[in-house]
């Protein structure tokens, strides 16, 4: 196809149905929600001609629902409406400051979550939140829906196991159990409007003896994809998170961790520091509990 | 593939333009409609130089679609000012000599404004948050900060009394 196309489906069926009409046809289609991914792809590194599917028009995308067991948060909203959603805000707070992070006020208008996770970048920074709060994605395909666990959705840099005919709605993320708390920190040069150095997100669940039950930690920007990194969640339950259990997980998290070096961190440094934020994460996730925030 | 049709609201008006799929809500303010206040810095969402409200949210309008922008409100740089005069930002980012050579000044106005309609009386870290998705190479930002600063005082002066 040498020319650019825009089409704005109102359904998810007819959404399939484009997709799948372009992969008949041999022609490229591309999802669009906000665009600050995928709009600099197109004016810089990527200019091929491509029919951009903007799917910020189907009412799946758009939802939140918070409902006793679960949560569904659509892929296409707008990380800055994310953020005035005061439930959503308490619920998981580390997701939320995870969107926060990324970007101005202007792309935090436009930027989602499902975006972040479908640009797959090892470095982005909702991704290892939403693999602490044990989401999974909801994609959308020729035969129906099906779930993936986040931590098996990205395959590589900026690859992920969706097909060219399947797209993502939302995300489901399990209700919090009571007395959990999650945090995401990310280590960049400056304050703010930077790619992750290194980021870590931490969820815990303590009983009332300050004792671990639950624990789920996710690492970014220091392998070819975000991790979860199990062994440091078993270092952490059964435990009170005091600072021997802590350092172990930042100890696993260091061991999982296969980063490269290039001009935002070394393989030494980066590996250092995901052990740092994994740390440093887990007490702010634990005091958060302990004080009472749910 | 053809033109695609987009009917939007710029500034209170209704408009309808013709416009490539790929073409962006900047192109079409500048190059269609000749409301050349929103300039371009960088083009990829980094500068907010083309910063513009669209449906009452903050937007680099590089990073929309023309087509996105059918059925939307827009308001341009263009739209902060009305018959009465400069906006009280307009007029404190003049007396705060807090531009120099003027590019970004387009989109720090109407984030600026856009704060204040959403927070009165913003702090100077929030200011400063608010306001990093716009970049400035001349004045330092300090004017910038204090001009807004004063905004919030005046708007909070004239809203009390």
């Amino acid at each position: 196809m040498s020319r650019f196309g825009y089409v704005a489906p109102k359904s998810v069926a007819d959404t399939i149905h484009l997709l799948h009409d372009c992969e008949t046809r041999g022609e490229r289609a591309q999802i669009l929600a906000g665009g600050t991914d995928v709009i600099v792809q197109m004016r810089t590194f990527d200019r091929e001609p491509r029919t951009l599917v903007d799917v910020k028009y189907i009412e799946e995308l758009n939802r939140v629902s918070i409902e006793d067991n679960e949560t569904y948060i659509g892929a296409a909203i707008p990380s800055g409406v994310l953020n005035e959603n005061q439930k959503l805000k308490s619920l998981y707070p580390g997701l939320l400051e995870s969107a926060d992070l990324i970007g101005s006020t202007q792309i935090q208008g436009r930027a989602s979550i499902g975006g972040n996770l479908c640009n797959s970048s090892p470095a982005g920074d909702t991704i290892p939140a939403l693999i602490a709060n044990a989401a999974k994605c909801l994609i959308a395909g020729t035969h129906g829906t099906r779930n993936v666990p986040v931590e098996d959705f990205v395959t590589g840099v900026g690859t992920n196991c969706m097909t060219r005919t399947e797209f993502l709605l939302g995300l489901i993320l399990p209700r919090p159990r009571p007395r959990t708390q999650d945090a995401y920190l990310r280590f960049i040069p400056r304050t703010e409007m930077d790619i992750a150095v290194v980021g870590a997100g931490v969820s815990l669940t303590l009983d009332h003896d300050r004792v671990c039950t639950h624990a789920r930690v996710g690492i970014g920007a220091v392998a070819p994809t975000p991790l979860l990194v199990t062994k440091a969640a078993e270092a952490l339950i059964g435990t009170q998170c005091d600072e021997t259990s802590l350092q172990a997980a930042a100890d696993a998290c260091r061991a999982a961790a296969s980063p490269i070096t290039d001009k935002r961190g070394t393989v030494v440094y980066r590996r250092k520091v995901v052990g740092v934020l994994c740390y440093r994460a887990g007490v702010i996730a634990r005091d958060r509990i302990l004080n009472g925030q749910n | 593939m053809s033109k695609v049709h987009v009917e939007l609201n710029v500034n209170g008006q209704p408009e309808e333009v013709l416009c490539e799929p790929q073409q962006s809500l900047l192109d079409l303010l500048r190059d269609e409609l000749h409301l050349t206040g929103t300039k371009e810095g960088c083009g990829t969402g980094d500068c907010g130089a083309c910063t513009v409200l669209m449906d009452e949210r903050l937007v680099c309008s590089c990073l929309v679609l023309a087509p996105e922008a059918n059925g939307k409100k827009v308001v341009t740089v263009e739209g902060i000012a009305d018959q009465n005069g400069l906006h009280v930002v307009q007029q404190k980012l003049l007396e705060h000599a807090a531009l120099q050579c003027g590019v970004c000044t387009p989109g720090f106005v109407v984030a600026a404004k856009a704060l204040l309609d959403k927070n009165p009386d913003p702090d100077e870290t929030t200011i400063r948050y608010w306001l990093a998705g716009n970049l400035c190479r001349c004045t330092g930002y300090d004017k910038i900060i204090r001009a807004v600063q004063d905004a919030a005082q005046e708007l909070k002066a004239t809203t009390t009394s």
